[in-house]
């Protein structure tokens, strides 16, 4: 028998972690617009931006968001990163474009891919749409719309993105 | 008012990419025994311990603290644990300082850490939401777009990050504790290293280190009789705002105004650019020491490149206000630890501890954290004279 101990530096200890998301009043409300095809925001009552996705707070102004407002599924985009490694449990393949997205009608950006775009070619104040999944795959998911792609109008000058009303951007 | 209190001693651990030779509980034992042998103490002297460190997924170790107990000594003592993001480092220096300064205890160990090794932060920062598309891409592909908002609007030239990047692994080559050692480094290297998060080169970003931080912070009359210079806690702040609210200005977050200028209010300062010898600032990717340097007035907003470019912020271009003079988030990234190094680094500069990266003559230093969507801010000034 040996006296030498191996030296240990390092176990593989897997972490698994499932959890259950409980909506809430507003989210549940915009995941049920969601499924069906419609980008649901809320406004405040106190200084009147629009939310996406709700979180049925206005968290500038600390006050419930209850008035629910429809809005496009084109936006404008407020910044963005082009991303060269994977992201981890996303199968997407790098390089890829994740743009800070302000939907028109909306004072708030949210994130989704940009494709179907010269990557050198994007910029802030570009206009793009959503282009949806077929509608026999929508779920409560921000995954019906698989990405946004650029749209042939004028580039919106960026103190006006996020101002935009919900009927859009003539430029 | 608040009492009186002092940084009496400093330990650090030697942060690199792997601490395999010790566990957690091994790495903060090694610097809060560090800290307690700068300050001549044992640990019978320390009445309570204040414990930080950033989200449990960074090690997937739930509630480490609850293992930690006896291997910081705090069997029968008060321990308390922090967590404010990236900021933790920093408001755990603040709550151990606090607790000084309201006379609760006379003489605490405060110690910060991440052992990033035992488990990858980037995944940890990147889970699926419910309400959004899964594209979560770390804290760089957060930061990213607020950075390329900012060159947007500074129009400053396109290699100020670049050369964040090299100053501070040039400042990092001073200081034999610091992970990345680069004292070769080129603009010309950092320019052609990998775009990982565009606008954000590989270079251009934090190591992913393991190590802790460790302070024992003492009230007036007991850093009176300390063997080594104290340095004087002069100004304590902290603020926070939620991540997301419409019309919130990212690049120039007003929680970071506002906590700066109640921290120089209390300590009597009214140009941080003159009045400071030097700020260790929480800088993980290289365009945020511009766009800090706006948010805490240093320069007027849309000019703090320029102070970078000038050479203001460097030790080697003999700068007038030498940024990160260890080397900085940029040179060394325990995440939780992080915050406190700078509030270590801040106070090891104003007692003339800093060795080879020492601002000559320092009498007066920032510490600064920042966490979570750029929206925690914990901040200190440090002083070589009670006031």
């Amino acid at each position: 028998m040996s006296d030498e101990q191996d030296v240990i530096t390092g176990i593989n200890a897997p972490v698994y972690l499932k959890y259950n998301f409980t909506a809430g009043a507003a989210p549940s409300r915009f995941l049920t617009q969601l499924k069906k095809g419609v980008l649901m925001g809320q406004r405040c009552p106190k200084c009147s931006a629009v939310y996406v996705p709700a979180r049925g707070s206005c968290a500038l102004c600390g006050v419930a968001t209850e008035e629910d407002v429809q809005l496009s599924d084109k936006a404008t985009v407020e910044s963005f990163t082009i991303v060269s490694i994977p992201i981890p449990g996303n199968p997407i393949e790098p390089p890829f474009v994740v743009a800070n997205l302000v939907l028109d009608g909306s004072n708030i950006s949210l994130i989704h891919l940009l494709s179907e775009c010269e990557n050198s070619e994007v910029r802030i104040g570009q206009r793009v749409q959503g282009v949806w999944k077929p509608e026999s795959e929508w779920d409560y998911s921000m995954n019906n719309i698989r990405y946004f792609k650029p749209i042939d109008e004028p580039d919106v000058p960026a103190e006006k993105i996020g101002k935009l009303p919900v009927t859009g951007w003539e430029g | 008012m608040a009492n009186l209190a002092a940084v009496v001693g400093i330990g650090q651990t030697k942060y690199m990419t792997k601490r395999t030779d010790v566990s957690i509980a091994g790495l903060l034992r090694e610097a809060a025994f560090k800290a307690l042998q700068d300050a001549e103490l044992t640990w019978d002297d320390i009445d309570a311990v204040i414990i930080g460190k950033a989200p449990d997924m960074f090690e997937g170790v739930i509630m480490p603290e609850v293992y930690l107990t006896d291997a910081l000594g705090c069997n029968g003592k008060p321990m308390l644990r922090v967590h404010t993001a990236g900021s933790v480092g920093g408001s755990t220096a603040l709550v151990a300082a606090s607790h000084v300064q309201s006379g609760t205890f006379k003489r605490v160990l405060t110690v910060a850490f991440e052992k990033q090794s035992e488990s990858n932060a980037m995944w940890a920062l990147s889970n699926a939401q419910p309400f959004s598309t899964h594209l979560n891409a770390g804290a760089g592909g957060y930061f990213a777009p607020i950075i390329r908002e900012y060159m947007r609007r500074s129009k400053a030239p396109y290699d100020v990050g670049i050369k964040v990047a090299v100053k501070d692994r040039l400042h990092g080559a001073r200081n034999p504790l610091a992970h990345l050692q680069k004292p070769d480094i080129t603009m010309k290297e950092v320019e052609e290293s990998f775009m990982l998060w565009d606008p954000i080169r590989f270079l251009e970003s934090c190591p992913s280190s393991d190590g802790a931080c460790a302070m024992v912070i003492a009230n007036e009359e007991l850093a009176d009789k300390a063997s080594k210079p104290p340095a004087w806690i002069r100004g304590v702040a902290m603020r926070s705002e939620p991540t997301m609210y419409a019309g919130r200005e990212q690049v120039n977050p007003q929680a970071g105004r506002d906590c700066a200028a109640d921290v120089y209010k209390q300590a009597g300062i009214t140009d941080p650019r003159k009045d400071l010898d030097c700020a260790e600032v929480y800088v993980p990717f290289s365009w945020y020491e511009p766009m800090w340097l706006e948010n805490l007035g240093f320069a007027p907003e849309g000019e703090g490149w320029k102070l970078t470019m000038e050479g203001a912020t460097s030790l080697d271009e003999g700068g007038d206000i030498p940024w990160n003079c260890s080397g900085g988030v940029l040179s060394s990234n325990p995440i939780g630890a992080s915050g406190m190094i700078r509030f270590a680094e801040a106070a090891r500069q104003v007692r003339g501890d800093a060795g080879a990266h020492q601002v000559e003559g320092a009498k007066l230093a920032l510490g600064h954290a920042y966490g979570g969507g750029a929206q925690f801010f914990a901040m200190w000034v440090v002083g070589a004279e009670k006031s």
